[in-house]
This record gives C-alpha cells, sequence and structure tokens, in this order.
C-alpha cells in the first residue's frame, strides 16, 4: 500500500498463554473486560503481520466498562508517535466489536494519552460516527479492515 | 398555559418498521399537515441507501410507508428536506450528490441531481420562498444554488470558510440567511448585503463568543425567527438570540448572541434539536432519549433560562439521530429517527 512501512521495526511480543475460563468466570450478564479483550487481541495490524496484542496496541488493561449503563471505552496505543494508522487500528476495533457485540452497548475509542501526536485529532474522528460510518462506506477501507479483523480465518 | 405544571407525557403512537440500516433524518411534509381531509406525510432517509414516504390514513389513523425512494443514490442517504410547497423532497446522500424528487402523486420521481461536492453532502434546505437551496459537505464547503425553471438548479455560491466537515445547513425561516455548523465546533451566518449579491459569511460563532466546544450537529430556529438552538457533541444545548427588527430592515447584519447553555441533562453527544411552534425545544441524543425544553417563567437578569420538561429514556434501542416537530396545528406530534433503524410517532398529551 505504500513504499515503505511507517515503521519498518516494531516491537513484538509474543503471544501469551490463554486461559481456559470456566463458567464461573463468565458474568451471567452482559460484558466484562476480558470478554471485549477476546474479540480485539487477534487483529491484525494493518501495517505488520502480528496482532494488537504482540505489537502491545491493547492489552487487557484497554478495556474499561459502565455496567449499568452498558458503556465501553477502549484505549489502544500505536506503535510509534505519528502513526498515520491509527485510524485504521480505531476502526478495526469499531468494526470488530460492532459485530460481536449487542447493539445497546455504546463504544468509545481512544488512544491511550499520550501516545499519539494528534490525539485529539484522531480521538474526534473515531468518535464520530458519521465520519466512521461514511469511512465505512468506502470499499478500499472495508476491505483492508476485513482484512485486519478477519485475518485468522483467512 | 404553562407546559411545566401540566402533567405531560410524550405517548409513543407508532413504530414505523422497513428500513434496513440505521435511520439518518426525518422530515414533515410542511403542506400536509395543515388543512382537513389531507394526510400528515413524513419522509425518512437512511444508511440502507434509500428514502421512505409515510403517510397517516385519515381513516385508520395509522401510518404506513406509501412509497420508497431507491436505486438513485448508490450510499447512505443522511438527509432529506421538502420545499415550502410540499411539491419537492431533496435528498443529501453520501455518495456526493443531492437527489431533487418530485411528488407526482403516488409515485415520485427524481427529476434533478445536483452535483458538484467532493464528498459527503450531510444536509440540504430550502429557503422559506423555495427560490434557493443550499448543501453542505464533509469537503468543507457550503453551496447556495439557485431553482431555475425546468427542473434546472445553478449552482450560486461555493462558500468554504469552515475549517472542517459541515454537519448542517438551515436556511432561516423568514429571511435569505444561510446558516452552517460543522466538526471545527463552529457555526457561521451567511448573509448577503444585496439581495441579489453575494454571500459572505458574516459572523462566526465559535468558543470566544460562548460556543460550542465540539462538534455542533444541528440547528433549528423558533418560529418567530429571532432565536435558536443547536446542540453538540460537547452535551450541550446552546440557546442564541438576534435583534430581529433589525435583522428585517436589511439594512446591515444583525449579529446573533450566546442567551443561554442548558448543560448537564445530557451525557452523549446530541445529534439533533427542534423547536417547536409553541417554544418546546427537543433533543435527541447518543443516549437513546429524548428530552424536552420550555422556557423558564422566572424572569432572571442574565436572560432566558430553559427547564427540563421531560426526559423519555430508551425512545429508542439505540442513539435517536434526529426528532421534529410536526408543523401541523393542533396535536402535537413528533418524529424521531435511530440507529435502531426505526422511526416513531409521537405524541405530547396530558397524562391521563
Amino acid at each position: 500500500m505504500t513504499l515503505g512501512l511507517i515503521n519498518a521495526n516494531p516491537v513484538v511480543q509474543a503471544k501469551k498463554e490463554r486461559l481456559v475460563r470456566t463458567q464461573d468466570q463468565y458474568r451471567d450478564d452482559g460484558v466484562d473486560p476480558l470478554d471485549i479483550y477476546e474479540y480485539v487481541r487477534d487483529i491484525r495490524d494493518p501495517e505488520h503481520p502480528y496482532t494488537l496484542e504482540q505489537l502491545s496496541v491493547v492489552s487487557e488493561e484497554s478495556v474499561t466498562i459502565d455496567d449499568e449503563l452498558d458503556r465501553i471505552l477502549i484505549t489502544f496505543t500505536p506503535t510509534i508517535q505519528h502513526c498515520s494508522m491509527a485510524n485504521i487500528i480505531g476502526l478495526c476495533l469499531r468494526a470488530k466489536l460492532k459485530e460481536s457485540l449487542p447493539l445497546h452497548y455504546k463504544v468509545d475509542i481512544r488512544v491511550s494519552p499520550g501516545s499519539h501526536a494528534d490525539e485529539n485529532g484522531v480521538n474526534k474522528q473515531l468518535n464520530d460516527k458519521e465520519r466512521v460510518a461514511a469511512a465505512m462506506e468506502n470499499p478500499n477501507l472495508r476491505q483492508l479492515v476485513d482484512e485486519c479483523i478477519y485475518s485468522d480465518e483467512i | 398555559m404553562d407546559l411545566m405544571e401540566k402533567n405531560l407525557e410524550l405517548v409513543e403512537n407508532q413504530k414505523l418498521e422497513g428500513h434496513t440500516d440505521r435511520v439518518w433524518s426525518v422530515a414533515w411534509n410542511p403542506v400536509s399537515s395543515n388543512a382537513d381531509g389531507v394526510s400528515p406525510i413524513l419522509a425518512s432517509c437512511s444508511g440502507d441507501n434509500t428514502v421512505r414516504i409515510w403517510e397517516q390514513s385519515s381513516l385508520s389513523r395509522s401510518w404506513s410507508c406509501k412509497t420508497v425512494l431507491e436505486e438513485t443514490h448508490t450510499r447512505t442517504v443522511r438527509s432529506c428536506a421538502w420545499s415550502p410547497s410540499g411539491q419537492l423532497l431533496a435528498t443529501a446522500s453520501f455518495d456526493g450528490t443531492t437527489g431533487i424528487w418530485k411528488n407526482y402523486g403516488s409515485e415520485f420521481e427524481c427529476i434533478s441531481t445536483l452535483e458538484g461536492h467532493e464528498n459527503e453532502v450531510k444536509s440540504v434546505s430550502w429557503n422559506a420562498s423555495g427560490s434557493l437551496l443550499a448543501t453542505c459537505s464533509r469537503d468543507r464547503s457550503v453551496w447556495i444554488w439557485e431553482v431555475l425553471e425546468g427542473n434546472e438548479y445553478d449552482c450560486a455560491a461555493v462558500l468554504s470558510e469552515h475549517s472542517q466537515d459541515v454537519k448542517m445547513v438551515q436556511w432561516h425561516p423568514t429571511m435569505d440567511v444561510l446558516f452552517s455548523c460543522s466538526y471545527d465546533n463552529t457555526i457561521k451566518v451567511w448573509w448577503s448585503e444585496d439581495d441579489d449579491g453575494e454571500y459572505q459569511c458574516a459572523q462566526t460563532l465559535g468558543e470566544s463568543n460562548n460556543g460550542h466546544s465540539s462538534t455542533v450537529w444541528s440547528i433549528s430556529f423558533n418560529a418567530a425567527g429571532d432565536k435558536m438552538v443547536t446542540c453538540s457533541d460537547d452535551r450541550t444545548l446552546k440557546i442564541w438570540g438576534t435583534d430581529i427588527t433589525k435583522m428585517q430592515s436589511g439594512e446591515e447584519y444583525a449579529p446573533w448572541t450566546h442567551l443561554c447553555t442548558l448543560s448537564g441533562y445530557h451525557d452523549r453527544t446530541i445529534y439533533s434539536a427542534h423547536w417547536s411552534r409553541d417554544d418546546i425545544i427537543v433533543s435527541g441524543a447518543g443516549d437513546d432519549a429524548i428530552r424536552l425544553f420550555v422556557e423558564s417563567k422566572h424572569d432572571s437578569v442574565d436572560g432566558p433560562s430553559y427547564n427540563l420538561l421531560l426526559k423519555k429514556n430508551k425512545a429508542h434501542d439505540n442513539d435517536v439521530n434526529c426528532v421534529q416537530w410536526s408543523p401541523g396545528e393542533g396535536e402535537r406530534l413528533l418524529a424521531s429517527a435511530s440507529d435502531d433503524g426505526m422511526v416513531k410517532i409521537w405524541q405530547l398529551a396530558t397524562k391521563q
């Protein structure tokens, strides 16, 4: 897609061992942060053949849930400060959660504070649902997002 | 009549199903909702790329889908607006075009397609006489179109002063003054000194004028046109006012000033606000609720203040994108559009 990678040498961590969750650990109703994390940890980075978890873009600590209001906040850390892929990663998170979660959940997505040069700009765009909807109607962008979120099925 | 003292509730009359994606906007036909014997008509537009026309049966009082305007827009239809005569419907689409549809009774035909915007068209508005049309887009511009004979539309102005995506345009209810609001957090007022002249940005209402601190999603005027309400991602409603006599004299520009901010009532983005003929302000927000506000009767040195009249929780199963009072006399009807794919018709009534 681009001539040179934005970040040619990302730091990659090994995939964490997955805990097998027993029935007890699941809540009866709603979702908990680990459920959300399960949905997003394996999304592939748009630039590198690694998952968002491996690149430490997301972690278990990324997810906060307001149980009463069914609102979810996800923060993610782009690999570098001027990452132009930040918006794409944000869209991938949105797309994956939209198809995985019941419709009534409100999802807010932000870059972790201090992790991006245009933090406010990226956050504003990712949380403007009209902008997100229009972006996802762009076939090229949709294809890229699909490749990232369905990568484990390819 | 002090509304605050009456025991009012918002009753759901009917749920209009049919769209297969989120519904972005609704628009009441200005003409059909008035006289006896004429059925109220409502248009809704959606992420399913279509516009649906709904009509209320005078016999059964129930609403049904009269027709679907499809196979024209190739992407989301974001908003729609009826011409003052009720004969034409303009539709703004993410496909970059604005469709003009003519009402031939039982059928609608797309008689013109306005092109020019570089990307998604977000909003369309007719002026009071129906002689001008305005559109706005993510391309940051506001376009003014002249309505000519023979279904011709001529671009009269391209106004490029917003620094970001323009979310909505709205003509003043009585004067040919145009208002736009944007992702750049401002509201701009476009005024033409000579009637036949060029439109210029006469005023920008930003943070320094007590303006919004985030995206402004919509604008609505009171019937007299001396006040307007704006709503924002900053979770506030703001009331603005002007000297209407000065404005109507047309000699010089009459500036708008901030009158009041309603904060603390919404905890998610407010997508839509609409000012009724009898001065009830309705808001639709990202917390799935509809709220009604009225001006407080108590005089204040600081200017007008507003009270929450009622809050309808879970008005929809998802974000409320648009709320519009019906223009008709008599019963207070409200239409709402939501991300849940529904359009709902409500009635403001006294609790039994």
